[in-house]
């Protein structure tokens, strides 16, 4: 017996390559080199990493231009227009990450490269979820992505709620990767194969008499998926984690996660289950409705700003589910724009959040916050603008995110759903609004300005500016996101 | 047709001012100055744009102004601006709304900021009146709402940051169903013809053929949002304490003006788009305006501040309106575009005033007050003429249009019309009620002392005077601004109605 080694196609795995690559060239780094590494040299890998994965995403949109969408290493990973905006995404989200991390990190005296070691190999993680193209490439995916995680939640040893959070999210997390794999093999053992082209190709030309194992495998598969992305009832660890994780990988969490999980719950549900429609979009249904409204709701009583920050990103996530749920071209394209915008938004949230935090990062009451606009304008009129993007008002793109998963839901014939979801906005808006009013209320902690450092300076002013731009001119990323899926291929 | 250009200064000028109010707030008071005259500049650049409109637009074509530039392409994103004889008048309210708000109602606390606010709620103000493309206009709708919250929140009494919260949270789930109901249509419209890009636009989607039961789904989730922010009964019950709450030139805004763009909207668009929901819904809407007349009126006479006075005495009047706008009758339905201009009018002056007593005495209730007209004349004199023309007095601006509504309704809907005659009644009944506790009697302690109104402030109560009398005794230039545009609307959802 001879193997087989499948042919190739560099450009398209290049991203995950140079992450990983970077995070590598780390590890040896630290061993080898005498003393410690410099801390600007760690972080100046990270981001020139990102930003070569980035130039090397701009040479991938030109070749799926030139060539199309293709797929390599035995059908098993894509290269479309899709997973090249995502990978874009989720680089970007790194570089600003890093940006916060290294002051943070000189806050916290933190010293060693471990932070951005693993925030690259997860991030490499996230990077081959969009990419993959099978079930079990997508598991390997999520692994990588969670257990980079995993430690760097656990990463602050002096708080016993950083451990706590991180051992909360590692059982949870084990579970929910248990009963991914499980849905792989009972989809495996309804159609025959783990890849989704494959099964996609043996739905479209068979009729399965009986259904029942592809739609346990399914619904176990939706399940691993809800996890990851914090849809209620699967939610229960988002808060915990949120709160106990340092800052700055909170920020990581809400950006990469979400782009990477969501690229591949599209490829599964619409590439791959896209048949199946009907019996999928039920269950979508309660799961939407469900995420919006608890999230909304259970936000309004919290008083510490990184669980509401928590609970607003279940609620950001159903409505992020509601363009899947349309299941189609204007759906995906509106699910691809509302992470391409939440990202830079929520990673600018949590920076801020980083900074009022302090030393020791645990000052997240709502309280903190109490005049922070009048004591420093720039920063208190940032957060604003974060946070009424964040409750999608007119002119930042929180508006025309929700604006665009709106119109695909109702455009699918879904008007109900949608009413509910902005109900369940109108909801979110009430502690959106509470956080903005303490920003500038009279009664602040007085003589207690924080200092901004310039690199988390110029990731708060990249947030705030990207919000605006676009939510006044949404035209540019409107095209590229429809753009990346009119090319979209299984 | 004129150049859009006008109307896109319109636009700019606010914006431009608001900015150049934040950039000065260096320098004490100039941020003021600067939004003094960007204020005065757009009252102008409004009162141009009226005059201009009379003489060029065709009795076929009353959209004058219009531009159309799509910015978005596949969202349907657009810059849609025009203005018909509907629209003219709260173009011109608006600038004239912030000009005698910021003269009459100044807040030296933190005063860039305010003024900032105060030019962008008008900026956004005058585009959703502005708005011929329906996602424009809720865009603009949707953004009254946040220089709203934050001078409430910011600026008003104790209760402010409650008040706040109710008010943005109301209309932001009314809007909620606006919305859902404006993707409905597009992309009921995008369906109709194959191959068609998505648009907003109101000459287009006016065009959409419909069944009747989708029309009624329609109707309603548009009129709710329309409801709330009007407010009609029973969607009020965010105003009285917002009205109250809000600082003086907040609460001249949003009954003055933003209340508007609800019985605007519901004219506009609730009954311009889905004339097939009328049949059935005029009676509900037309019922709820009935109900609102009198509640308010009942409240108006019982309420303790002088603000919730307002609120509720508006609420009647807001009642009037939506009689008028859903009469389905020309001639009433003139006379409800006309009373939402009055009736901002009224309301400026009458808000001006308990801000002159509110900066005196530091309190607004009523109890508080005693034969005010003993120490303060010329304050007492002003106010009576105000409230008669809002009880309707022949021979000021109220009596016209509410005649007008009320000879209108009776002709399509006579006994609404019927039970709606007792809320003039009731209005005279409250008005004075309430001009009797505050100014009648012997003025003792506090009372006695309060200063009459300065020159200042009677030069700020100057326009709302004349207009009151000009408009009651001379209204036909602006009716003959009014007419075709509503002629045309009543048409198009009412072919019987034109010449009731």
């Amino acid at each position: 017996m001879k193997l087989v080694i499948p042919s190739i196609h560099y450009l398209a795995i290049l991203p995950v390559l140079i992450f990983f690559g970077a995070a590598l060239a780390l590890v040896l780094a630290s061993a080898l080199a005498r003393g410690k590494v410099p801390l600007v040299v760690a972080t100046s890998t990270v981001i020139a990493a990102a930003a070569a994965s980035i130039v090397v995403n701009y040479f991938q949109w030109r070749c799926v231009a030139k060539a199309g969408a293709s797929v390599t290493i035995a059908h098993a990973i894509v290269l479309d227009d899709f997973s090249v905006v995502a990978s874009g995404v989720i680089a970007l989200s790194v570089i600003m990450t890093a940006l916060v991390a290294h002051d943070w990190a000189i806050r916290e005296r933190v010293s060693g490269v471990e932070f951005h070691i693993l925030a690259l190999a997860s991030s490499s993680g996230a990077l081959l979820m969009t990419q993959a193209n099978d079930l079990i490439v997508i598991f390997l995916g999520l692994e990588i992505l969670s257990i980079g995680l995993y430690v760097l939640v656990a990463f602050d040893r002096h708080r016993s709620k950083s451990s706590e959070a991180a051992l909360k999210y590692f059982l949870l997390g084990g579970f929910a990767s248990a009963i991914f794999i499980y849905g792989a093999a009972l989809v495996y053992g309804a159609t025959g194969s783990t890849n989704l082209s494959t099964i996609s190709y043996f739905l479209g030309s068979n009729v399965l008499l009986h259904p029942g194992l592809l739609y346990a495998g399914g619904a176990l598969l939706l399940v691993g998926f809800a996890f990851k992305i914090a849809a209620v009832p699967f939610h229960l660890w988002s808060p915990d984690v949120y709160e106990g994780a340092p800052t700055p990988v909170t920020g990581l969490m809400a950006s990469i996660v979400k782009v990477g999980a969501f690229a591949a719950l599209i490829r599964v549900l619409i590439s791959a289950l896209g048949t199946q429609l009907d019996t999928w979009r039920p269950i979508l249904w309660i799961l939407i409705v469900l995420t919006t409204l608890v999230g909304a709701s259970l936000a309004v009583v919290q008083r510490n700003v990184k669980r509401m920050l928590a609970y607003s990103s279940i609620n950001h996530a159903g409505f992020i589910l509601l363009g899947v749920w349309a299941g189609t071209i204007r759906g995906t394209a509106a699910t691809l724009f509302y992470v391409i915008t939440y990202a830079p938004i929520v990673v600018a949230t949590f920076a801020i959040v980083t900074l009022i935090g302090g030393v020791g990062d645990d000052q997240h009451s709502i309280e903190r916050y109490q005049g922070l606009a009048r004591r420093q304008p720039w920063l208190g009129a940032a957060l604003a603008v974060l946070l009424l993007s964040q409750l999608g008002a007119p002119l930042t793109t929180g508006f025309y995110a929700k604006f665009a998963v709106l119109a695909s839901v109702v455009d699918a014939g879904g008007g109900a759903l949608a009413l509910i979801a902005l109900i369940s906005a109108a909801i979110a808006a009430f502690f959106y609004l509470r956080w903005a009013m303490a920003l500038y209320s009279d009664d602040g902690p007085e003589g207690t300005r924080v200092v901004v450092p310039r690199s988390t300076a110029v990731v708060i002013a990249f947030g705030v500016l990207v919000t605006l731009v676009f939510g006044i001119w949404p035209g540019p990323l409107v095209t590229l996101a429809q753009h990346a899926t009119v090319l979209f291929t299984p | 047709m004129h150049s859009s250009l006008w109307l896109t200064l319109l636009l700019v000028v606010p914006l431009a001012g608001a900015i150049g109010a934040a950039l000065t707030r260096k320098v004490e008071g100039r941020a003021y100055v600067v939004a003094i005259g960007a204020s005065a500049v757009e009252l102008v650049l409004s009162l141009v744009v009226a005059f201009l409109y009379n003489d060029h637009v065709a009795r076929a074509q009353t959209f004058d102004f219009a531009t159309r530039h799509v910015l978005a392409a596949p969202f349907g994103v657009a810059y849609d601006v025009a203005i018909d004889g509907i629209s003219l008048l709260m173009v011109v309210l608006t600038a004239l709304t912030v000009l005698l708000a910021l003269l009459g109602a100044r807040d030296r606390r933190q005063e860039p900021a305010f003024v900032a606010w105060m030019l962008l709620l008008t900026c956004f103000t005058m585009g959703s009146f502005l708005s011929r493309d329906l996602l424009e206009f809720f865009i603009f709708f949707e953004l009254t709402l946040i220089p709203c919250y934050f001078i409430i929140s910011q600026w008003g009494a104790k209760e402010r940051a409650k008040a706040a919260l109710k008010f943005f949270i109301y209309t932001f789930t009314g809007s909620a169903f606006l919305l859902i109901g404006i993707l409905y249509l597009a992309f009921a419209h995008q369906h109709q013809i194959p191959g068609s890009a998505l648009t907003f636009s109101y000459s287009a989607l006016s065009a959409t053929a419909m069944s009747h039961g989708t029309a009624v789904w329609l109707f309603i989730a548009f009129a709710i949002a329309f409801a709330v922010k009007a407010p009609i009964w029973p969607f009020h019950t965010w105003s009285p304490i917002t009205y109250a709450e809000a600082p003086t030139a907040g609460s001249i805004e949003m009954s003055a003006l933003l209340a508007k763009l609800g019985t605007y909207g519901l004219l506009r668009f609730a009954v311009g788009l889905f004339p097939l929901a009328l049949v059935s819904m005029r009676p509900v809407v037309l019922t709820l305006a009935v109900i609102g007349i009198l509640y308010g009126s009942m409240l108006a006479c019982t309420t303790p501040d002088l603000k919730r006075f307002v609120a509720y005495s508006s609420l009647a009047q807001m009642g009037f309106i939506t009689l008028g706008v859903m009469s389905g009758s020309t001639i009433a339905t003139v006379g409800a575009v006309l009373l939402m201009f009055n009736h901002g009018v009224i309301t400026i002056g009458f808000f001006l005033i308990i801000g002159f007593i509110e900066k005196r005495r530091g309190s607004i209730l009523i109890r508080d007050f005693k034969g005010l007209q003993g120490p303060a004349p010329i304050m007492a004199a002003l106010f009576t003429v105000v409230m008669l023309a809002s009880i309707g007095l022949p021979g000021l601006s109220g009596f016209v249009s509410e005649y007008l509504i009320l000879i209108g309704t009776f002709a399509t809907h006579s006994w609404w019309a019927v039970v709606a005659t007792f809320g003039v009644v009731a209005a005279a009944l409250y008005l004075l009620w309430a001009y009797q506790r505050v100014f009648h009697g012997r003025a003792e302690g506090a009372n006695a002392e309060i200063a009459d109104t300065t020159t200042h402030e009677q030069w700020v109560l100057v326009p709302v005077i004349v207009l009151i009398v000009a408009l009651g005794v001379f209204p036909k230039p602006v009716l003959d601004r009014i007419t075709p545009s509503v002629q045309q609307l009543i048409h198009h959802v009412a072919p019987n109605g034109v010449n009731k």
